[in-house]
């Protein structure tokens, strides 16, 4: 059993080590200090120690439940605001998966960000970043995730934009919580509307309304799809997945951390979380598998032709995550062809695309983490500048292989389970998605041996050491990184070929569906007698020897193979002009140069103009009167008299309540104003003060006798 | 009789000001020392009232502190003086900030003496705004806040100022000009001049000459010309830019909630039927004040023109707020301007601080200089990411429980589309902060920045004082929100929504 007041430590613990970091250690401590990097580590190791220890109490517990008491933060009318703690199996998983890679991302990073001027500010936003994921796993609520899940897009921004003084890397952050947010908005819009409908925010209340049938129709679904554009956003999901091969431009270990635990499986966990109101809809589930499946297969088209080494990486990031989310939809269309949905059923369909969120956040760290070492030797991510480099960095190459190799989806390693799991049951309810995806196998075991032979086999071809890099200024020596960087990646090398082995007997399908499972075949054995994953390795296989024949025995020449597909290469290198259509038309073109700069006119021709041409109309007849006497005339009628000395008109001595006319008010207000700022500007301020003074005196001493 | 708090903590500063208007000489340390000093225990006294302020449910629709005598017989006016949910927030807010408004023009050195006389007079007129109960008292300290505004823009301000004071004067006349009118219907329909003894339902007005709606609206375009609600902006955009940083927080950050605080007290609670039937028209320019203000922000590149115009998207939460008329909205909308007020409020003040240091305010030039001036850099995110709403700021809170009332207000048609499009809001706001901010402090390095100062400790000092607040707001809003609703509720029952 764990203490509830234990749990709120896995999250508390970094939000310790951020305030500590940057109030206290970053003013005061130098740069070349070690010390926040301990102080971090320390403090996500023990809520890593904290997490497992709640797994294992949740797989105790018979419901796979934990309950944490909950408190009220704030109550507005009706409505009372509470934070409170949702800990299942589930959120069980995600504890002990954001946990072990930010520790093994910290470490990691004792060495890759030593001696940068912003070390301590690097392991601030670090804790802050692994406190707010850890925050959006935990919540019972949707407002509460929503909260963190702000302050998870707000940290990313900071990371990806670290090296603020390269405008591309300042521009990139902006990108990418510009982008997260158009999703977020619909995510609020999908609050809002659940919380009109239900009167909650509370998570569990919403399961058990959607499995009911209490919340249904069109309002389940827009809410749904509400929230499934925040996980689009987060996610990076087409359309909204331009920021994320961008986002490269943080440090290399914030790029393993937003890619692999925390910002972008916020959107599959949200989808995952929120998965029983996602069955009762056919629309919503649907959508799910479309645009997984879709992203899938257009992301790995991209990564088939980048040679920056990290966005290869970036891009099997978008497309993995597609994997996930048609996991998950894939899953709902199945549960919903049974006909048949009860909560823990729907939990368990979630566990398909989960899993392989699990299990990519090890691969993936890693293959992050393989990329910054092999930047560290050579300065640079261009794969044409590197080669050969399995002779220097031999753990390097063996732990990228690894990665590579479980991307791939390679027998035994993890990510043949999981993906495996999704191919199965999107062939038992979309054969179209089937295919699509299944072309994503051949991409992606070729992108990423691609990338392997590139970068590791051959000969070496960078520049000449001496050469300042990307990412860090000092001058290129091919080397293997320190042991400090090596080790993270050795552990995470080994879950990466483990970590797949929790579900071969189905108990990881069991432990989310409290009970259920949804696996198509149970079980190592199982899996072999269904033909789909011998035709899934047979396809991965393909497309690593693909890679071989063309990057690593050179049998056939890259150059000639990208003429023949020129036209498709121009399209996958250029992005699908998904860039220049957001940023050039969209946004400069249509929103900037014509929507906002027409309003901009109106602004200030029409709304503004037409308070300039009154108060010029005011002074012109004011002026015009005065000069043909009529003004002369009224104020006689009025009993006040203009007086001219030397054909200069002066200052007609009256009193201005006693002119009557709007007109005149108005003109004497504007010459008022005029006559008083001379007046400050030769010094008799001091009289206005004194006698706005002496009335406000007088106005205490009426006050006084009148009390 | 008890101590008159109220009357305190209003005249405090003005005494102050009359005080500094009589030194004699040149002491420009000696002035400084004594705003300051007046001007903080006007605060503390501030603090005091809220400290000890009766938070329980029976307090709901109670003024406390309250001060009433007779002030002019014939008129059947009073000097009368209370606090409620409602204006507490805004009174202990002004406080802070004529507190703050202070210091931040600690280094002015043109005419000392007559521009803290000034600030304080200013301050004196906006707590009396605040604090009057009885609409002629409110109307004149309304006014009395022109004058000294006029001439802190006209004096100590920058660019086109004159032009700027005086449009800002004219303007500001022209909405008073419908506020005295209203205040005159109001007076010689009802015969009183209270604000506050309203029977259920508001006044009854049918039986007179001039219909509620057309006193209704009188009063509004006052309030709105303040606030302000688009079309009647354009003042704020050049009165904000021009004036000095100490004029620019107090414009931005406690003037022109006069207006929202006008239309809850007295366009809501007082006409609740004609609210009612006007809300869905004002919801509709609430949402396009949003999105307006935000659309023109993207296109400014002046830094305090930027801030100016976000002000006018932020005000548009607030008059959505209002008029969704619901309980949660309408609180979130008092949460909305005591956020603004501080985070706006900071944002002028760390812009003025840069610009001061940096002697450059176009965005276009600037660039590179968190790595010149760390402090007021981190500052200046701070203020510009509770702008958009960042968690764990005022700004969060108070947006997304605006947010959250409007659309589950039951009193208005249709309110749950004008919320999703006015939150299309903080789409933009976060594009137009993040661009203030990437322009200003990202990129490279620019080397005629080297020798630019950061924050000396008398600025740390401030800024951290708006941050704190910022941060224990958005923490833990309670302790404001429970006096918020004792304001709240008693308008909302007389919605009866």
């Amino acid at each position: 059993m764990i203490a509830s007041e234990l749990i709120w430590l896995i999250f508390l613990l970094p939000v310790f080590s951020f305030i500590i970091v940057s109030l206290f250690i970053r003013p005061s401590v130098k740069p070349t200090s070690k010390i926040a990097g301990y102080i971090t580590i320390t403090a996500i190791s023990a809520s890593l120690v904290l997490s497992l220890w709640t797994l294992l109490t949740v797989m105790a517990e018979p419901k796979h439940e934990l309950a944490v008491p909950d408190f009220s933060w704030l109550t507005v009318g009706d409505l009372t605001i509470r934070i409170g703690l949702m800990i299942d199996s589930l959120t069980a998983v995600m504890l002990v998966v954001v946990t072990v890679v930010s520790l093994m991302v910290q470490i990691y990073s004792q060495g890759y960000m030593h001696g940068d001027p912003g070390y301590h500010r690097y392991y601030a936003w670090m804790s802050l970043f692994t406190a707010s994921m850890l925050g959006v796993i935990m919540a019972n609520s949707l407002l509460l995730i929503f909260f963190f899940w702000e302050l998870v897009g707000l940290c990313s921004y900071l990371l990806i934009g670290f090296w603020f003084h390269r405008p591309a890397a300042a521009n990139a952050a902006k990108k990418a919580f510009v982008v997260t947010r158009l999703g977020d908005f619909g995510f609020l819009a999908a609050i809002l509307l659940l919380y009109t409908n239900t009167g909650t925010f509370n998570i569990p209340e919403l399961h058990e309304m959607a499995i009911t049938g209490v919340l249904a129709g069109t309002t389940l679904t827009w809410a749904a799809i509400g929230i499934f554009a925040g996980a689009i956003g987060k996610s990076a999901q087409f359309p909204l997945h331009v920021w994320l091969p961008d986002a490269m431009e943080g440090p290399t270990p914030v790029s393993a951390l937003i890619h692999a635990a925390t910002m972008v499986a916020a959107g599959v966990f949200l989808v995952a979380r929120t998965f029983p109101l996602f069955v009762n809809s056919a629309t919503a589930v649907t959508i799910v598998a479309v645009i997984g499946a879709f992203t899938a297969i257009f992301a790995a088209t991209m990564g088939l032709v980048m040679n920056d080494m990290k966005r290869v990486v970036a891009y099997s990031t978008i497309s993995q995550l597609g994997y996930m989310m048609l996991g998950l939809g894939a899953a709902g269309l199945a549960l919903r062809q049974e006909g048949h949905v009860t909560l823990e059923l729907a939990k368990a369909a979630a566990a398909i695309g989960i899993f392989h969120l699990f299990n990519h956040a090890f691969f993936k760290a890693l293959l992050f983490l393989g990329a910054g070492s092999v930047n560290h030797a050579t300065n640079t991510f261009d794969m044409r500048q590197m080669g050969g480099l399995r002779k220097v960095m031999p753990w390097t190459y063996a732990t990228f292989v690894i990665g590579a190799l479980s991307l791939a989806g390679i027998w035994p390693l993890s990510g043949f389970w999981s993906k495996d799991e999704i191919l199965a049951v999107t062939w038992d309810t979309q054969r179209v998605l089937f295919t699509l995806v299944m072309i994503t196998v051949l991409m992606t075991a070729f992108y990423i041996f691609r990338v392997v032979f590139l970068t590791f086999s051959g000969q070496y071809r960078g520049s000449d050491p001496g050469s300042h890099g990307q990412e860090h200024d000092h001058t290129t020596h091919l080397h293997e990184s320190s042991p400090v960087m090596v080790a993270p990646m050795v552990i995470l090398a080994i879950l990466a070929i483990i970590s797949g082995f929790w579900n071969i007997t189905g108990s990881f399908d069991a432990f989310m569906g409290h009970g259920e499972t949804r696996s198509f075949a149970s079980g190592l054995f199982g899996i072999f007698t269904h033909p789909l994953p011998w035709i899934a390795l047979l396809v991965a296989g393909l497309g690593i020897f693909l890679a071989y024949a063309i990057y690593g025995a050179k049998w056939l020449s890259a150059e000639r193979i990208g003429h023949i597909f020129r036209p498709l290469y121009i399209i996958f290198s250029r992005k699908y002009w998904f860039d220049e259509l957001y940023e050039n038309v969209i946004v400069k073109l249509i929103l900037l140069k014509w929507v906002f700069a027409a309003l901009e006119k109106i602004d200030t021709k029409v709304v503004d103009g037409a308070v300039n041409g009154l108060a010029n109309t005011v002074r012109t007849i004011y002026r015009i009167a005065l000069l043909n006497g009529i003004f002369d005339i009224l104020q006689r009628v009025d009993g006040t008299k203009i007086e001219k000395a030397n054909g200069v008109i002066k200052e007609p001595n009256k009193n201005w309540w006693q002119v009557d006319g709007i007109v005149n008010v108005m003109a004497n207000g504007v010459t008022a104003s005029g006559e008083a700022l001379k007046k400050t500007q030769t010094g008799q301020l001091q009289l206005y003060g004194l006698v706005i003074g002496l009335g406000v005196v007088a106005i205490i001493l009426v006050l006084y006798f009148a009390g | 009789m008890s101590f008159p708090y109220l009357s305190a903590i209003i005249f405090l500063p003005a005494i102050g000001s009359i005080i500094i208007a009589f030194l004699g000489g040149n002491r420009p340390r000696l002035t400084k020392y004594l705003a300051a000093l007046f001007t903080l225990a006007s605060f503390i006294l501030s603090l005091v009232i809220f400290a000890v302020f009766d938070r329980s449910a029976g307090a709901s629709g109670a003024f406390q502190f309250e001060e009433k005598a007779l002030w002019i017989p014939p008129l059947g006016a009073h000097y009368h003086l209370g606090m409620d949910g409602l204006n507490l927030p805004m009174v202990v807010l002004t406080a802070f900030l004529g507190f703050m408004v202070v210091l931040i023009s600690w280094k002015e050195n043109l005419r000392v003496r007559e521009h803290f006389a000034w600030l304080l007079l200013l301050e004196t007129s906006i707590l009396g705004v605040f604090s009057s109960l009885d609409l002629l008292l409110f109307f004149v300290f309304w006014e009395i806040e022109l004058i000294p505004m006029y001439f802190i823009i006209a004096v100590w301000g920058t660019g086109r100022r004159q032009y700027s004071a005086i449009k800002y004067v004219i303007y500001t006349l022209f909405g008073s000009a419908f506020i005295l009118a209203g205040i005159l219907c109001l007076y010689f329909t009802t015969g009183s001049l209270s604000m506050v003894d309203s029977s259920p339902g508001g006044r009854a007005l049918i039986t007179t000459a001039i219909p509620a709606a057309v006193i209704f609206f009188f009063l509004l375009i006052g309030f709105a010309v303040k606030l302000p609600v688009v079309p009647l902006h354009t003042w704020l955009p050049d009165a904000h830019t021009d004036a000095p940083t100490a004029g620019s927080v107090m414009l931005a950050g406690a003037l022109i909630k006069m207006g929202g605080y006008g239309m809850i007290r007295v366009s809501v609670s007082l006409f609740p039927e004609v609210a009612r039937t006007y809300a869905p028209l004002l919801v509709i320019l609430a949402v396009i004040t949003v999105l307006y203000g935000a659309a023109l922000t993207l296109r400014q590149h002046d830094l305090k023109r930027m801030i100016a115009y976000s002000s006018v998207s932020h005000m548009g939460y607030v008059l959505l707020g209002v008029f969704a008329l619901g309980e949660m909205s309408l609180t979130g909308a008092v949460l909305q301007m005591v956020s603004h007020g501080l985070l706006t409020g900071l944002l002028f003040a760390v812009a003025g601080l840069t610009i001061h240091n940096v002697h450059e305010r176009d965005l276009r030039k600037l660039g590179g200089l968190a790595r010149q001036i760390p402090i007021i850099a981190v500052i200046f995110f701070i203020a510009g990411f509770g702008s958009f709403g960042v968690p764990a700021t005022s700004g969060f809170i108070a947006e997304y429980i605006t947010f959250i009332g409007s659309f589950i207000s039951q009193v208005v048609d249709g309110i749950q589309v004008a919320t999703i499009v006015a939150i299309g809001g903080i789409i933009l706001s976060a594009v137009y902060i993040l661009w203030m901010l990437q322009r200003a402090f990202y990129g490279p390095v620019q080397e005629q920045y080297n020798s630019v100062k950061d924050a000396n400790t008398l600025e740390r000092f401030y800024m951290f004082a708006f941050v704190a607040l910022i941060m224990l707001i958005g923490i833990y809003p309670s302790f404001l929100i429970n006096i918020i609703q004792l304001g709240v509720s008693p308008i909302v029952r007389l919605l009866g929504g």
